[in-house]
């Protein structure tokens, strides 16, 4: 009985103390968020005190991001020597469109100065990395991690590229540290968990629509990785994304969407949109110069396409208040940097619209082989939001948009065929650069019950053929496996090059088919990769604000950039069985092979007879009383 | 008799290969009924390319043929000039093999010492006919090779192989009916048989054109015609039945063992021929079946092992040829398991499309014993009558395997001009040859309404396939049925009387 109540009392004191250690805990992220706002705020002075002094012209402002970096790791370090570095970025790059549509781009940047998948080093101390991230990302020894949900298909012919390219419904793909032994198991139980906290049906990835890419999906971060059994690729084309995707998301950012850029996802206005991409990228980089240690990246964004033409009655005027209906008040207090880009490239004298609040800020930079400028408006600084303590910004279209953007890369895809029998892809990659070739990569990940006969792949560009020089093909295998296609295509320059391969349709068992067969099945963007020679590059005559030393031989790092293109998702239709009739044909079928069974049953059991009719009643009464008697019997 | 031989074989060649230059020839490959996911030609050519580009064929799930048949393909491709003339010779020596037989003629005008001896009498005729294709091949095979793409020289490969199969018929039953003429004159001679069932006796006449017919019904069926344009490998798994029944017939038991186990090989449901070649084989070296004796277990196991141990070698020539197991679950596992369920005019697909997923594996193991299920009875019924017991293993396969097309239906239906003399005690053929046929012209038009049209659905399609079905087991039966009341009225008479004297009827008790 002693020994009894010594072991409650024992239970009582440890339950009491972890209901303390939280409480401690909190105290000390609350301590820390006060250090982090200080810093914030010396930031903001001795920025606002460099841009003072050059307050009265125009300024031009280096964008790269590794400057900003090494600036606010300096006041970092003064602040907070000791203690694991981590940071925060935020910026929403506006561009309007040829089209008269709006492209909104939100980035969210978290660098944190440590090492998950270190040996015997358990991180539990988070600040602004999520924690619900950063232990999915140690218990699954995930070295990068892409998901992205889209909602719409990006229109590459009247948009251009976006900044981050995303294909229609979820894409998640992840390479695994070179450790992992059981790869599938951890991809499994990853999109669960994954699933879990973005509220997505991302559980439904399994084998049947994973694909393991040979070339197109190399790692983006630290670690030159080539080795394919660590990487897993998924997309699910049907995938919708919608409110409930958005509100975790937003919860993984510091500020949440309580301050910032973030206060202005309102949820009705961002999918009351032609396109919404969200993503997650992590991403393990160097910590400096020497790349002595890892450092992780999270970068969230969002990319949202409004059309405003034809929603403002005809006229074309947007504002930040249109577009989110809220505007901005403040930075997030525990960013570093906190910035608005609005692409001025196609305005630079003020003649195709009128932007409000002017700007004394310019950045240039080279996105996607083309150097673009941008006004900047740096939220941290008091002077943005004005006498209201409000910032709406507001772009009055003056002239015409202009010609229709050719994208120098693009691809479509179609089926083609008729009836329900067997079909063809068809893949169609335009090369609408003047006077270079280049190859592209071209991803295909088609589903089981499509069939492909690789016997007949051809690639023609310019009516003839183009052999490509590397395949790698991984036929399917019945409900365990998508076929997965890759192959290297030389584009001609000024070309269409068209791909087609033949598929048959399978039917499918009752029970696979979708609640609305009759809709059809979807199939995967197919993605195109290429390192894509960039217009900087073609524009020789570029000399603008540039030495001319400087411009005869085009730099290396602009000659060429790298582009991901995603085509449309397929919608296939499958031959269906009638989904009412199982008893029906059960019965049906049973019956005819019990047909068979006993006919053969009767031929082998029964001998041939002569039929001898049975004597009447009458006489077998009579015969069974002559037998009692003794007497003959009848006949 | 080599001449209309002859005149039949150019017939169906130039059948053929009119068909092979037309553009139906797309479309026929490309029908459901003919070809099936194990025999597609498509998907060989699939199975090469995927060899070509480096990967195991059989990491997928489109190709389904063995390995030895991949190679063979693959062979014949890249060596289209050495492996015509392989094959004809091939063809030559065969035919010198088979020299000691003969027309029907020598061995019915003999008794059956002498016939034996006259059996040495060389088969110039056959060797004449055989020359004679061959060249007429050899024509059409450059023509097309001229004239057009990469794989055209395999269709002399089928072309061949339909062949083969009805020459392979041919002779079979050319030796069969001598067979049956002498053990019939046995009969005759020790008064086996009841006194007024000489009508039901088969005539020398009626017989001597019986092969011929085989052949026609082979070459000249639709079905078989259809199965040869789509070159669907089905024709080569005929012909190595065919050779294997030919074999047998003659008495070969090693060769018999051989090809036997190439077709359990090409398609593991030839397994059930097993029975009624060894009972073949023990009727002729007068071996009774007994149990108890030491005689029969040592034949048994003597052919047996011819068997297993052919099968072993080819299944290991396999593995060494691919250097690994794939084939196994991806040829046998697919037959077995029918994961596919592409329509075909079997029963299985739209059965197992919809099935309750918890009775699937009950449902594939009840079907696919059904179908091994018949050769135990039916071989103790039949064990005086192995050939038509070959006949009902191959048509209850063909009726009850997992992928049917028309060109197994084909090979069976070419044996019934061999049992025309059941003609008078079939009871409803009018009614299945009227049912096959309406089936058959209904296939492609329902098939039309429900894929492309979209004006049936898949009901339509599975009702003419399960009639269909319902035919072939009605006309199986009907024979077996018939053979089994011949042989009732051999012994008792052709006139059953009752006992008060009156004409009696014959019941199944």
């Amino acid at each position: 009985m002693a020994a009894h109540r010594c072991g409650l009392s024992l239970v009582c004191i440890l339950i009491f103390s972890s209901l303390a250690h939280p409480s401690s805990c909190d105290t000390l992220e609350k301590a820390n968020d006060n250090t982090a706002e200080k810093r914030s705020i010396s930031e903001v002075n001795t920025d606002g005190s460099v841009a003072g002094e050059a307050l009265n012209e125009r300024q031009w402002q280096s964008t790269d991001a590794e400057v900003d970096r090494s600036d606010s790791t300096t006041h970092s370090e003064a602040l907070t020597p000791a203690a694991a570095r981590d940071e925060f970025q935020e910026e929403l790059v506006i561009r309007p469109l040829h089209s008269g549509d709006i492209y909104a781009s939100f980035q969210f940047r978290t660098l944190w100065d440590t090492d998950f998948l270190q040996e015997g080093q358990k991180v539990s101390h988070y600040r602004l990395f999520p924690k619900s991230l950063g232990q999915v990302l140690s218990k699954f020894s995930v070295r990068e991690l892409h998901i992205s949900f889209t909602q719409g298909f990006w229109r590459t012919m009247q948009w251009g590229q976006p900044f981050i390219p995303s294909p229609p419904g979820a894409e998640l793909w992840v390479w695994f540290h070179d450790t992992v032994s059981d790869v599938d198991g951890n991809w499994k139980e990853l999109t669960n968990v994954l699933s879990g906290i973005f509220c997505a049906s991302l559980n439904f990835i399994d084998l049947t629509n994973t694909v393991q890419p040979s070339a197109s999906f190399k790692p983006l971060g630290l670690g030159n990785a080539t080795d394919h059994r660590f990487l897993r690729y998924a997309t699910l084309p049907r995938e919708i994304v919608c409110t409930e995707n958005l509100t975790p998301w937003k919860k993984l950012l510091p500020c949440g969407s309580k301050a910032g850029l973030a206060v202005l996802m309102k949820s009705e206005k961002l999918f009351h949109s032609s396109f919404h991409s969200q993503a997650v990228h992590i991403r393990p980089i160097c910590q400096d110069e020497q790349c002595s240690s890892k450092a992780w990246e999270l970068r969230q964004t969002l990319n949202v396409v409004f059309d405003l033409h034809t929603s403002g009655q005809g006229k074309k005027e947007w504002s930040l208040f249109k577009m989110f209906s809220r505007t901005l008040t403040e930075a997030c207090p525990l960013a570093s940097s906190s910035k608005v880009y609005v692409d001025i490239t196609d305005n630079p004298e003020g003649e195709l619209f009128e932007l409000s609040p002017a700007t004394p800020l310019l950045g240039q930079a080279v996105v996607l082989g083309d150097r673009r400028t941008y006004s900047v408006y740096d939220l941290s600084r008091a002077e943005t939001f004005g006498q209201l303590r409000s910032f709406n910004l507001l772009l009055r279209w003056k002239g015409d948009s202009g010609d229709m953007l050719r994208p120098l890369l693009h691809a479509e895809r179609y089926v083609a065929g008729f009836g329900l029998q067997t079909g063809e892809i068809h893949t169609v990659i335009y090369n609408n650069h003047p006077y270079r070739a280049f190859p592209v990569l071209l991803m295909d990940s088609v589903p089981w019950y499509l069939q492909l006969y690789i016997h007949t792949l051809t690639v023609t560009s310019k009516s003839r053929d183009n052999k490509p020089s590397y395949i790698h093909y991984q036929p399917a295998k019945d409900r365990h496996r998508p076929h997965l296609l890759e192959m290297l295509i030389q584009l001609p320059p000024h070309s269409m090059t068209e791909v087609t391969v033949q598929f048959e349709r399978a039917l499918l068992k009752w029970t696979e088919y979708t609640p609305d067969p009759n809709h059809g099945f979807y199939v995967g963007s197919s993605v195109v990769s290429a390192l894509v020679p960039s217009m900087v590059a073609m524009r020789t005559n570029f000399t603008q604000d540039q030495p001319l030393f400087s411009s005869f031989v085009p730099v290396k790092e602009e000659s060429s950039y790298f582009v991901r293109v995603y085509t449309e998702p397929l919608l296939v239709n499958l031959p269906t069985p009638d989904f009412s009739m199982p008893y029906n044909v059960i019965c049906l079928t049973c019956t005819v092979v019990a047909v068979g069974y006993g006919s053969f049953y009767n031929l082998l059991t029964r001998t041939f007879q002569v039929d001898e009719p049975s004597p009447p009643l009458s006489k077998r009464l009579a015969n069974l009383i002559r037998r009692m008697r003794g007497v003959p019997l009848l006949t | 008799m080599a001449a209309p031989l002859t005149l039949l074989l150019i017939v169906a060649v130039t059948i053929r290969a009119v068909l092979f230059r037309s553009s139906l020839a797309e479309l026929i490959s490309a029908r459901v009924e003919v070809v099936s996911p194990l025999n597609a030609w498509k998907r060989v050519v699939e199975g090469l390319a995927l060899l070509d580009l480096g990967v195991s064929p059989y990491s997928g799930d489109v190709f389904h043929e063995t390995p030895l048949m991949i190679y063979l393909f693959h062979f014949t491709v890249d060596y289209a000039e050495i492996v015509f003339i392989v094959s004809a010779y091939f063809v030559d020596c065969l035919s010198c093999f088979l020299k000691p037989l003969d027309r029907a003629k020598m061995a019915i005008n003999s008794n059956y010492l002498k016939s034996d001896l006259l059996f040495n009498f060389p088969g110039c005729c056959e060797l004449i006919s055989w020359f004679i294709t061959i060249i007429v091949c050899l024509c059409f095979c450059k023509f097309h090779f001229l004239c057009t793409c990469k794989y055209t020289d395999v269709r002399l490969c089928h072309q061949i192989a339909d062949g083969i199969t009805a020459l392979a018929l041919y002779l079979s039953i050319q030796t069969y009916n001598k067979d049956v003429f002498r053990k019939q004159k046995y009969a005759l001679e020790s008064d086996r048989y009841s006194a007024d069932c000489l009508e039901l006796l088969r005539s020398p006449k009626e017989m001597f054109y019986i092969p011929l017919k085989v052949a026609m019904f082979y070459l000249l069926n639709p079905f078989t015609i259809l199965s040869c344009v789509a070159k669907s490998t089905c024709g080569l798994n005929n012909a190595i039945i065919a050779l294997f029944i030919f074999c047998t017939l003659k008495g070969s038991a090693l060769l018999s063992g051989i090809l036997l186990a190439l077709a359990t090989y090409q398609s593991i449901y030839p397994l059930t021929l097993f029975a009624p070649a060894l009972l073949f084989f023990l009727q002729r070296l007068y071996i009774p079946v007994n149990l108890r004796r030491s005689s029969f277990w040592f034949f048994t196991l003597q052919y047996a092992f011819m068997y297993v141990g052919s099968l072993v070698v080819i299944t290991g020539l396999s593995f060494f040829l691919l250097g690994s197991w794939d084939f196994i679950p991806s040829v046998y596992g697919f037959i077995f398991s029918v994961p596919d369920l592409t329509p075909n005019i079997g029963l299985f697909w739209y059965f197992f499309a919809e099935m309750f997923e918890h009775f699937r594996l009950f449902f594939s193991c009840v079907f696919q014993i059904n179908v091994f299920f018949y050769t135990i009875p039916l071989s103790i019924k039949l064990k005086e009558h192995p050939v038509f017991l070959i006949f009902m293993q191959i048509a209850i396969i063909s009726i009850f395997k997992s992928y049917p097309t028309v060109g197994d239906v084909a090979l069976y239906m070419a044996f019934l001009p061999a049992w025309s003399h059941l003609y008078r005690f079939l009871r409803n053929i009018f009614l299945v040859s009227c049912v096959l046929l309406a089936c058959s012209a209904l296939f492609p038009v329902l098939w039309h309404l429900w894929i492309y049209a979209g004006s049936a659905n898949s009901n339509f399609y599975y009702a003419i396939t399960l009639l269909f079905n319902f035919g072939q087991i009605l006309l199986v039966a009907d024979y077996f049925y018939a053979y089994l009341r011949r042989e009732h009225h051999l012994t008792h008479g052709l006139y059953l009387k009752k006992k008060d004297g009156t004409e009696a009827t014959l019941v199944l008790k």
